[in-house]
């Protein structure tokens, strides 16, 4: 209800009756914002309102990160790092996939098979295309279940969790038969015939590349931040102060650094040397930082938004809710098939015992325990990754623990029961 | 909702869309010298299956005015504002905008013409923040990006001149306003896309007292502004306080339209309950109880414009 703290309760509660003078009065603290404890503050109200963004993924992250090292100094190894992300991109990749329809407060239950089927049809043309028609084609086969999905979903006004829960059986179906007819997996599986396809994961930069490539995102996302906190300030806007952006850059640049430092130690054996930061981080980024400017700076995005908050609203500001909620399920199968591929390419082949149900789970738990909302309209691509880094981290902490499969499923239950509830809290706490 | 939303169904493919007799003859013509209201109703009814929701209803809405509507539960006020904001098409009766005959297909087609609607439910999407609720469905570009920068300026300005609204920072997800605030976000928005008709249903329902205030000041604002208000309230203080016109709407047909200095809370509360008041109100022997008689043709002169009863109807909401 009042979004005024510095008040006396009485006043904040007829907060919206205050006389314009006063208004003054009340609006310097926001334009003065400059300090770093004042902004702090404000973040702090901001999650006590819902809105916790990534902080508590974060602060979890951490403390799942120290109990494991305590546990197996192994686990802060830079082989099992580099192992750990990347057994992690499915889970990071399906739940940027999931959080395209969670933020319309649908569900898409099938990315798991879509993407598995998208990597057949990639490993099945691969024998005859190019390899980058492959994966055009395997992006393609996502993004057209999406659409069937999509269509069904809008037109018919079936419930997404139905929908897609067919598509789950559905497709595992396909795959099997697809696998089967395309005389490339007697065994149950298509190996990956393509060396560049085979690289997307298991490829590293040189140790030198690493460094450039990181020194120039961080160059240009600080140029990014910093020029946009400029425009602001030249428009007479409020702009958050400078200690803030700098803290940005310099969180994002040390994150850069741990990344390089840690892909570039060496990870191989005493006989073969193995460094390099693997491409994958690269092509998760590159996902993440097009769907993040999609959702944050397009009509595109600003919609899904404003259906996930309130769809007849949006629907009397013009929107087509229709178009929006089928582009949202193709992007989602887009994404899925990304997944897939990549998926494909970690395993070097893609096979009938891919177990999409897991995968769509996992992906849905990365997508929730990073801060999405499984009813709409709050929630980022960041989420994803941080969720998935938090899953990953189980899941290959728990196994470098020697736990069963059986723990771990039950220890990822409880961290997405943990994430649901401390969002449910917080929103509690903040909107009466 | 003073119509059962079952009804949706009856949305018509409606072929009877030619205007009636009356209102082609009465029109514009007569009154090409002054400036005509900028939208006008002739004649217009609307069936939802048998029931017959309005009937007749001749009504002009002045520019820089307040129009009130009132009418007890079920007469038709919530039918005739979502004829007028296009999401129902009537099935008799013509629509005048700034004098042209004007076809409102669609809520986008009302829009665009400048009839903004502030909806009780306020339509507006806790999750955004003020200004992209502003913007919503309009959302500037600049280099293929949202001109955030352009947006929040222009309704930082129109907020500003909005003088009683108050809010600490416009970036604030609109969830996290009062209820007076959301109103005023919600106005702000319809000024803000130049609406020249601004409609409101039920502004002050739920608001207290000085929120009420804040809100009645704003309605203040549009109309000083040369906005057209047309404002349901069953406040009839906030009627009585703001409004320069009443329309009574009673079962369906429009009961009396009078300026504000020609009623008072009685007289006003006797035409809601039983169409008339003494002078004013619908025409004796002429039947009241329109909305239980599916058959009331668009030819019967109900409501406005029966010679002889000059108080009633349009007449009086046409003096400057």
């Amino acid at each position: 209800m009042s979004t005024e703290t510095h008040q006396p309760p009485p006043e904040s509660a007829e907060q919206g009756d205050e006389l314009a003078a006063e208004a003054a009065g009340t609006a310097a603290p926001e334009v003065l914002a400059g300090s770093l404890g004042e902004y702090t503050r404000m973040q702090l109200r901001r999650i006590r309102n819902g809105e916790s963004g990534a902080l508590p993924v974060t602060l979890g992250l951490i403390a799942i990160v120290i109990y494991f090292q305590a546990r197996n100094s192994l686990f802060l190894s830079p082989g099992n790092l580099v192992n750990l992300v990347i057994q992690g991109t499915p889970f990071i990749v399906l739940g940027m996939a999931e959080v395209f329809v969670l933020l319309l407060g649908e569900i898409d239950l099938s990315v798991g098979y879509s993407g598995a089927v998208a990597a057949v049809i990639m490993a099945w043309a691969v024998f005859t295309v190019p390899w980058w028609v492959a994966i055009l084609l395997g992006l393609a086969t996502g993004a057209l279940f999406g659409l069937i999905f999509g269509v069904l979903i809008t037109r018919l006004r079936l419930p997404s969790f139905v929908v897609t829960l067919a598509g789950l059986l559905g497709l595992q179906g396909l795959m099997i038969v697809l696998v089967a007819r395309s005389g490339h997996g007697p065994g149950g599986s298509i190996p990956i015939s393509n060396s560049i396809i085979d690289d997307l994961t298991t490829g590293n930069l040189s140790v030198a590349a690493g460094w450039i490539v990181m020194v120039a995102i961080v160059a240009v996302a600080a140029a990014v931040l910093l020029l946009r906190d400029r425009q602001r300030r030249a428009a007479g806007l409020v702009t958050p102060p400078i200690s803030i952006t700098l803290l940005k850059i310099v969180v994002m640049a040390v994150a850069g650094v741990v990344v390089v430092l840690v892909g570039n130690a060496d990870r191989g054996t005493a006989l073969v040397p193995l460094r390099g930061v693997p491409w994958v981080v690269l092509i998760v980024l590159g996902v993440l930082a097009i769907w993040t400017v999609l959702l944050g700076r397009t009509r595109f995005g600003r919609y899904i938004y404003a259906i996930g908050g309130n769809a007849e609203a949006a629907r009397r500001a013009g929107v087509s809710l229709n178009l929006i909620r089928t582009l949202a399920f193709v992007l989602c199968g887009l994404t899925a098939a990304i997944a897939g591929i990549l998926l494909a390419s970690r395993l070097g082949s893609i096979s009938t015992n891919v177990d999409g149900g897991q995968l769509v789970l996992f992906a849905v738990a990365a997508a929730v325990i990073g801060g999405t909302h499984l009813f709409g309209g709050h929630g980022k691509m960041l989420n994803a990754l941080l969720g998935g880094l938090v899953v990953a981290a189980i899941y290959n902490g728990l196994g470098l623990l020697g736990l069963s499969a059986a723990v771990t499923y039950i220890v990822t239950a409880l961290v997405l029961l943990a994430a649901v509830t401390v969002d449910a809290l917080s929103r509690r706490g903040g909107t009466t | 909702m003073t119509t059962p939303s079952a009804a949706d169904g009856a949305r018509p493919a409606s072929g009877g869309r030619a205007p009636s007799p009356a209102a082609t003859t009465t029109d514009p013509a007569g009154r090409t010298a002054q400036e005509p209201p900028l939208l006008e109703l002739r004649g217009i009814g609307k069936n939802f299956g048998p029931v017959r929701a309005l009937s007749d209803i001749d009504l002009d809405v002045p520019a820089g005015q307040v129009t009130a509507l009132v009418g007890d539960n079920g007469a038709g006020k919530s039918t005739l504002i979502k004829t007028i904001s296009g999401i129902w098409q009537p099935d008799q009766g013509q629509i005048f905008w700034q004098g042209r005959p004007v076809h409102l297909h669609s809520p986008k087609a009302a829009a665009d013409l400048g009839i903004a609607t502030v909806y009780q439910d306020l339509a507006l999407c806790d999750n955004l923040d003020i200004v992209q609720n502003m913007f919503l469905g309009r959302e500037e570009i600049k280099h293929l990006q949202l001109d955030e920068i352009g947006m929040e300026l222009a309704a930082k300005r129109t907020l500003a001149d909005l003088s009683v609204v108050t809010v600490r920072s416009i970036r604030q997800p609109v969830g996290s306003l009062s209820g007076g605030q959301r109103q005023a976000v919600a106005v702000a928005k319809a000024v803000m896309q130049q609406a020249q008709l601004v409609i409101m249903d039920e502004p002050t329902a739920a608001l207290g007292v000085t929120q009420t205030a804040v809100v009645l000041e704003l309605i203040d604002q549009l109309s000083s502004r040369g906005i057209a208000v047309l404002m349901i309230s069953h406040n009839l203080n906030d009627v009585l306080n703001s409004a320069d016109r009443v329309a009574v709407l009673y079962l369906g047909r429009l009961a009396a339209v009078a300026p504000i200095e020609d009623l008072d809370t009685a007289s006003i509360v006797e035409l809601m309950t039983t169409g008339r008041s003494g002078r004013i109100g619908a025409a004796p022997g002429e039947p009241a109880h329109a909305a239980s008689q599916p058959d009331a043709g668009p030819g019967s002169p109900a409501g406005g414009g029966t010679p002889g009863n000059g108080t009633m109807g349009n007449h009086t909401g046409e003096a400057p």
